[in-house]
């Protein structure tokens, strides 16, 4: 549960307006990590992307009375960070290509093509072979840490944008409408990201299943 | 909007699909698809349980010394009033 989701806005506005550091610290343990994170993808090394998180907090206490609601509150952070972090960037003289965060993979099937009866089939396009049912894998491995240590990996493993798109919906919880505002993205790449990221996970928990299924 | 018509189409929308972002006809679209094929149901069940198990990956911690540093950085806009 994210306690700086929508609903709880208007609170924590008010205690950081007043000045309750429980508030601010609250904000701060939820949200470094992932600020960090997407600092890094503008800037050059992990120093650099600290001290751009470090000045769009202090960006966030200074305009907080100014912050009119107009989206929620962790969006609100995350464009004060990306803004400062695309500034910072530019200042380096690096441009960062919208390939090089998303992945050059976008337009790619997200299942395998071999999946799938070819054009030569009058059924082209159905299922050659039907995808594994998950449902007749052990409980035990659907638990195990080895498979959230292979979640993990996979996440790590993705195009930065797509990784994080993925952790802000399904990890944390946002709303794909919160997401787009906060990284700055097109609904259809925010969309496209999501579908992309989420499907890289799904195919590397199949082979995970298929594997432990045969043993 | 070109309606999908194959399971190689259908299984390109289900993140969509799941996350109520589709338009309304072609979520019905997908959904008249997937009442009548055993492979794209199984597909979407996949897609279901990738989103609930990436939920359980709880990674984010935030680092000691920054955490210290953000406090420095509130306590520092507090005294200047």
């Amino acid at each position: 549960v994210e306690p700086s989701g929508p609903s709880d806005d208007l609170e924590l506005i008010a205690r950081l307006r007043a000045g309750d550091a429980d508030a601010y610290m609250n904000l701060v343990d939820r949200l470094t990590p992932a600020m960090r994170r997407v600092a890094r993808m503008y800037v050059r090394t992990d120093a650099v992307a600290d001290e751009v998180v470090q000045d769009a907090w202090v960006g966030v206490l200074e305009g907080i009375d100014r912050f009119e609601g107009r989206s929620s509150l962790r969006t609100w952070i995350f464009r004060i960070l990306v803004n400062i972090a695309k500034k910072r960037g530019a200042r380096e003289g690096r441009s960062v290509a919208f390939a090089s965060l998303a992945g050059d993979d976008l337009d790619r099937p997200s299942w395998d093509p071999s999946s799938f009866l070819g054009p030569e089939d009058a059924w082209a396009g159905h299922w050659s072979s039907l995808p594994f049912d998950w449902r007749g894998v052990p409980e035990d491995r659907v638990e195990s840490r080895e498979l959230l240590a292979l979640i993990r990996a996979t996440l790590d493993a993705l195009p930065p944008m797509q990784a994080e798109v993925l952790r802000l919906r399904d990890v944390a919880g946002w709303s794909s409408e919160e997401i787009r505002n906060a990284l700055d993205l097109t609904d259809t790449n925010e969309r496209v990201l999501l579908h992309r990221a989420r499907n890289r996970v799904r195919a590397a928990i199949d082979g995970y299943y298929r594997t432990v299924s045969e043993a | 909007m070109r309606r999908p018509t194959t399971c190689r189409e259908v299984v390109e929308l289900l993140s969509d699909y799941l996350d109520g972002a589709l338009p309304p006809s072609e979520a019905a679209h997908v959904r008249g698809h997937l009442e009548g094929c055993t492979g794209c149901e199984t597909a979407l069940a996949q897609l279901r349980e990738t989103i609930a198990r990436t939920g359980t990956v709880n990674e984010d911690a935030i680092d000691a010394d920054q955490r210290a540093s953000l406090l420095a950085v509130f306590r520092a806009h507090i005294a200047s009033g």
